[in-house]
């Protein structure tokens, strides 16, 4: 009984602790907002308006009221999902990022596939055959994935499996004549095509998909095989694997199914926050690949000041973040016996 | 980590590598130099070194390697291929992106040296403070570090320079704000083993203020480490900063920053290459420069990893 309610006092301890960071990421946006050298009232008023009528639109903005005061509507508008009108598109930031956020979401999925399906593995064999050319070339394909510009070898991509050998399709999700030819029902164009049996939609959209997905998940293939070999390296010095070795088990064995399912809990941390990660490189590779996706939309925003669509999307970006983080530490909680008697322990 | 043998002649290296050091100044330089030493043996290391040195000169004596001016336009020689006049080729306004590249290493230089000076200070007090003080201060200044880091540094640093404008000092600043927090959870981390310990009772007993404790005797501790997470930070430094510049939020045209002439580039990628290839080249060499650097200081310097 005491146990069970020492892992309430904590979930709520950690519950009260995510609540003040995401109340705080809100203050920031809304201090960022706050620091525009832009006078939101003349934007509404135009700057021949008479002091009367500029005061009388202060007050309907709100902004005449102290600033917490406007900080606690400002977040009252946010958490019933208000985040103000897009300047440039004229509708509202949510409905905008409701509808640019699955591109986003399929172009992150596929990188965390990739970078996780061939990262894993490569990260163990680096650590098994440590010291040996498996770990020296895998090495320095981390080194490169953690000092490339990925806007850069999103380029560079597109000019040599795009333009120079045609194995790829070009920028965009879907070629211009297959544009609107598909009903969206999820958003992620591989699964809408498959749904309605569009198979050449499918193969169309799978062929624009794989380029900045390959990239983008050269990024977290480097952070995922470089975690995953420091796992692995921890593990093998322990008492088991040499008992296991001196009683002579093959090495794939031990490998595979004495040791991975060790490191199993400790991966899906990784990944998780790897996968949070490609939020940001999203950012940037989707500006390369015109993928439109929140990426674009953030930086098309920003060039644009438009400054609601930019927060918009960065409280989102934020929000998600904060979600992945959170997950991924429950799971390792839940997941790793170890973590639960330290949470009953503690 | 076994110590290099102490040479059996009279020398410097004899001198500085003494295991009985007679002044606190000895012992500081024996250490510095062991370090130096280990860094030295790491092949790696040395070429990251190597890189940034070559950088760093580039950037001193630029105007007489680079051969052109890097904002002067010469119409008659628009996107020439790279050849013997033009190693990198020629961009768009028939600059010579050779010398354009060569100007850019004092634009990566500076912005490097300048986030890391505000937020390597920031970091490094705030982690101490925190680590030292405890209780209610700890939690208020570790709860901030955890919203900062609660954004993808990149996002958080587009919406800034979004508030403040594009442009080089604004883009400078953002990626500095965004970038203390992991150094103030070292620096902290740190702090809290060394509170502990008896050497701090003793100032505390004998009078010492806590600003003199926390500056004089906890902060030089946390330095080391704070300088391991720096080094290791500088490529992503370099690389938010070329993001910044390729998004059109950094230095603005037609100072040769190295992401805004890759993105001014992007029109021709197909024909002309050159033009965005060779920028983003530098950005991917200097940033792997620091991330082998960085690596390398990390094993000499970091004492749990010896």
């Amino acid at each position: 009984m005491d146990a069970v309610f020492e892992k309430a006092y904590r979930a709520g301890e950690i519950l009260i602790s995510i609540f003040i960071t995401y109340l705080g990421l809100l203050l920031v946006t809304f201090l960022i907002a706050r620091v525009i050298p832009i006078d939101p009232v003349l934007v509404v008023v135009g700057d021949r308006a008479t002091p009367d009528v500029y005061q009388a639109a202060a007050k309907r903005l709100g902004l005449d009221q102290p600033l917490w005061l406007q900080f606690l509507s400002y977040v009252g508008g946010i958490l019933h999902g208000d985040l103000g009108q897009s300047f440039i598109s004229s509708r509202a930031v949510l409905s905008d990022l409701k509808r640019y956020f699955p591109a986003t979401a399929e172009l992150a999925t596929a990188a965390i596939l990739i970078g996780s399906v061939l990262g894993i593995p490569m990260g163990m064999i680096a650590a098994a055959r440590e010291g040996r050319w498996p770990d020296y070339l895998f090495r320095v394909l981390g080194l490169i994935g953690y000092s490339v510009p990925v806007f850069w070898l999103g380029l560079m991509a597109l000019l040599v499996f795009y333009a120079e050998l045609g194995w790829s399709a070009g920028p965009g999700r879907l070629d211009i004549g297959f544009d609107g030819q598909i009903e969206r029902i999820t958003g992620f164009l591989l699964v809408d095509s498959a749904a309605q049996g569009e198979w050449e939609i499918f193969r169309n959209a799978l062929s624009h998909l794989v380029l900045p997905a390959a990239i983008l998940g050269f990024f977290s293939l480097a952070y995922i095989s470089r975690m995953t070999r420091s796992f692995m390296l921890d593990q093998l010095t322990q008492e088991y694997v040499i008992t296991a070795r001196v009683k002579g088990m093959p090495e794939w064995r031990i490998i595979w199914l004495e040791v991975f399912p060790n490191i199993r809990v400790q991966l899906i941390t990784v990944v998780a926050l790897a996968y949070g990660g490609l939020l940001e490189g999203a950012v940037l590779t989707e500006s390369v690949f015109a993928w439109p996706g929140i990426g674009s939309y953030m930086t098309s925003s920003l060039l644009a000041a438009d400054m609601n669509a930019v927060l918009g999307a960065t409280i989102l970006i934020g929000t998600i973040f904060v979600i992945i983080n959170m997950l991924a530490d429950l799971l390792y909680r839940l997941l790793d016996p170890r973590a639960r008697r330290g949470l009953a322990n503690t | 980590m076994m110590t290099p043998a102490p040479p059996s002649h009279r020398s410097h290296a004899y001198w500085l590598l003494d295991p009985d050091p007679k002044s606190e100044l000895q012992a500081r330089l024996g250490s510095l130099y062991r370090q130096w030493l280990i860094l030295r043996r790491n092949p790696l290391a040395a070429m990251g070194l190597t890189v940034l040195g070559l950088l760093v000169a580039l950037a001193i004596l630029a105007p007489l390697i680079a051969g052109y001016s890097p904002i002067e336009q010469d119409f008659t020689a628009r996107l020439a291929p790279p050849s013997v006049h033009h190693f990198f080729g020629t961009d768009e306004f028939g600059r010579d992106i050779f010398s354009r590249v060569i100007y850019g290493t004092r634009i990566t230089l500076v912005i490097v040296l300048v986030v890391v000076a505000i937020a390597g200070p920031l970091g490094l007090i705030v982690g101490c403070a925190a680590g030292y003080f405890g209780g209610l201060i700890d939690t208020v200044m570790m709860r901030i570090t955890d919203i900062f880091l609660a954004f993808p540094r990149l996002v958080l640093a587009l919406a800034l320079v979004t508030a403040l404008g594009p442009g080089i000092i604004n883009a400078v600043l953002a990626i500095a704000l965004t970038g203390w927090p992991p150094y103030a959870r070292v620096a902290r981390s740190e702090a809290l083993v060394i509170r502990n310990t008896d050497y701090i009772k003793a100032a505390r007993l004998s009078g010492c203020s806590h600003a003199r404790i926390v500056l004089g005797h906890i902060l030089p501790i946390c330095l080391t480490s704070t300088i391991v997470r720096v080094a290791l930070d500088m490529s992503g430094i370099i690389l938010i900063a070329a993001g910044l510049g390729f998004l059109g939020l950094g230095a603005q045209p037609p100072s040769p920053e190295w992401g805004a002439m890759v993105a001014s580039g992007r029109q021709f990628a197909f024909q002309q290459w050159w033009v965005s290839a060779m920028p983003g080249l530098a950005i991917f060499v200097v940033s792997l420069g620091f991330n082998l650097l960085g690596d390398g200081l990390r094993d000499a310097l970091d004492p749990r990893r010896r």
